[in-house]
């Protein structure tokens, strides 16, 4: 053991060592930072400021007026920008709650039972990590046409319910619940549906937690929907109102309530990784893929 | 656990069935299509290989433009905000809680800032006029006397859309690969130095990458699917499709281009069918490298 000085991994104290690894990675960190906190000040400024010549990066008088102008120019143009939260706010809760269910649901099927088709199954959901949903609007598009779901709300909620990511890490992580407490609920009499309310949601609160927050990031942001399978502008989303204001032509007047818009999309999710970091990491950990 | 087939097959049904209704069902279409000159007026009629004979002789701008910008973004975003991803979970993985925690929120934040919306604000700091803050802090500092016009000169889009792309790299592989670093067995290593490793980097190469292999394949997986994600992103930044010149333009922006702006869907479903090969054959490349062999 002579000269083993630990694996230097989540030491439980500072020491000189270290010293090297922040003068790397601070500079890298605010690289990194620089333009959340960049968006964060434009969103406060006055007019005064966003045109101000020189051009400043931090805000001095900040101020509130960004975020009315955004739900003026909502209201001008015909829909009042309540609306658009709504339909976000309602889209998103049924896309995270649903997407959860059928996934625990599916990774329980997966993780304990046994049948036919089971490793096959799970290993078509594996190579599904890879799909990229932009590469097939097209037969989405169809698709949904044919489902007569068009210009819906579903049209938002759908695509986005089954989601291969969510589902492989749920499965790792049922995997460890062990198969003796199970077997000890089915020899109680327990029926399945019983077993995966009382004994396997419970345990993998934080697969759930962060099937949350997959299911929230791809949905709170998700603009496909908006821009190729809704027509009607009252059953569109946030996610969509803020690229049209990011769209809009009118740059510089606009920057200050394009930031706002952009703003109000980010911090959702921030303050959801923030509460639920902790499951999050405990998730990856069984996040392998063998 | 011994269910009969019943349970099985209720518990996976309403997943299975937006599954196959949602992604397996439009790949099928997707390669059905490409096979015909599907216009969205018309039925379509069967044209055998012609789309992908088209593509691959015919269509210039997508040997030119396309092909080559997909290719060049998605090696350096794709591998390069993998590296990137690992060395800092690496590194932060050697410092103590308070300032890990806050240092991993940092590098995961910018990359829940994906979506089109972000796109306002390079649009702000890119932005061509002397107003512009990329403009204004290189002429202050003397790099430049006029302000560049960043986002509509040909030159420097891919370069700024693969800057945007790093920033936003360290996803949800990034938390993978931290928490692989994390829960690493300590045995190893004692074992590892008794055998003669010396440093810091022979212990990432030998026992750390080895070690966590499968999270390794997860977060590889992840960048290819986050790196083909973000291909319309030359579309959001500069506003327009196609692009200016073509610079920024990727595969998914040509799709788009043929299917909803030309209308040409059979055409738009042959690039498509490439674009899932191409993914395929990134992912193949990382099992590759990552798989456990025994």
């Amino acid at each position: 053991m002579a000269g083993y000085k630990g694996n230097g991994i989540n030491p439980s104290g500072f020491d000189k060592g270290q010293i090297k690894i922040y003068i790397i990675l601070l500079p890298l960190a605010i690289f990194m930072l620089f333009p959340l906190v960049f968006i964060f000040c434009h969103a406060f400024k006055p007019a005064t400021e966003l045109f101000a010549f020189p051009p400043k990066f931090y805000v001095v008088n900040p101020t509130l007026t960004n975020f009315s102008a955004m739900s003026k120019t909502a209201a001008n143009s015909g829909i009042p920008m309540s609306k658009y939260v709504f339909n976000s706010l309602l889209v998103t809760v049924i896309v995270c709650f649903v997407g959860i269910i059928i996934s625990t649901m599916a990774a329980f099927a997966l993780s304990k039972m046994k049948f036919k088709f089971r490793d096959t199954i799970f290993s078509i959901n594996q190579a599904a990590l890879m799909f990229v949903a932009a590469a097939v609007l097209i037969p989405r598009y169809l698709i949904m046409s044919g489902l007569g779901v068009l210009d819906t709300m579903w049209a938002h909620i759908l695509p986005l319910l089954a989601m291969p990511v969510s589902l492989f890490l749920i499965k790792q992580f049922v995997d460890g619940v062990p198969d003796a407490l199970i077997e000890a609920a089915s020899i109680d009499g327990a029926s399945p549906f019983r077993i995966y309310r009382s004994v396997i949601l419970p345990l993998v609160k934080p697969a759930l937690a962060t099937g949350v927050i997959l299911a929230f990031q791809q949905c709170w942001g998700y603009v496909e929907s908006s821009n190729n399978f809704i027509n009607t502008e009252s059953k569109k989303t946030l996610a969509f109102y803020a690229t049209t204001l990011a769209n809009a032509n009118n740059l510089v007047q606009g920057q200050g309530v394009q930031a706002a818009a952009t703003l109000i999309m980010f911090i959702p999710n921030l303050i959801l990784f923030i509460y639920l970091q902790k499951d999050v990491m405990n998730t990856m950990a069984h996040s392998g893929i063998k | 656990m011994k269910t009969g087939k019943k349970y099985p097959f209720l518990f996976l049904l309403p997943y299975g069935a937006l599954f196959v209704v949602f992604i397996i069902l439009p790949i099928i279409v997707a390669i059905g299509l490409s096979f015909t000159d599907f216009n969205t007026i018309q039925a379509p009629g069967f044209v055998g290989l012609t789309n992908y004979i088209n593509l691959a002789t015919q269509d210039s701008i997508f040997m030119q433009y396309v092909l080559p910008n997909t290719v060049t973004y998605s090696l350096i975003v794709g591998p390069g905000g993998y590296c990137l991803s690992f060395l800092l979970a690496w590194a932060i993985a050697q410092l103590t809680r308070v300032p890990r925690t806050i240092l991993a929120l940092v590098f995961y934040s910018p990359s829940l800032t994906m979506g089109t919306a972000m796109a306002v604000l390079w649009k702000i700091i890119f932005s061509g006029d002397e107003g512009g803050y990329l403009n204004a802090i290189l002429m202050s500092l003397g790099v430049i006397n006029e302000p560049i016009a960043w986002l509509s000169t040909a030159t420097y889009i891919l370069p700024i859309m693969i800057i945007v792309g790093l920033w936003s790299a360290m996803g949800v592989g990034f938390l993978a690969i931290l928490a692989g670093i994390m829960n690493a067995d300590e045995e190893l290593y004692e074992a590892g130095a008794i055998d003669g490793i010396k440093n810091r980097f022979q212990q990432m190469i030998y026992i750390t990458i080895p070690t966590m292999k499968p999270q390794m394949l997860f977060a590889a997986v992840m960048a290819v699917v986050n790196t083909f994600n973000n291909g319309t992103i030359g579309v959001s930044l500069t506003g327009s499709n196609p692009t200016p010149g073509y610079a920024g333009q990727l595969m998914v922006n040509h799709i788009d281009d043929y299917g909803f702006l030309r209308y040409e869907m059979g055409y738009a479903a042959a690039v498509s069918v490439v674009l899932l090969l191409i993914i395929q054959l990134f992912s193949k490349v990382a099992s590759k490298l990552f798989t456990e062999k025994e």
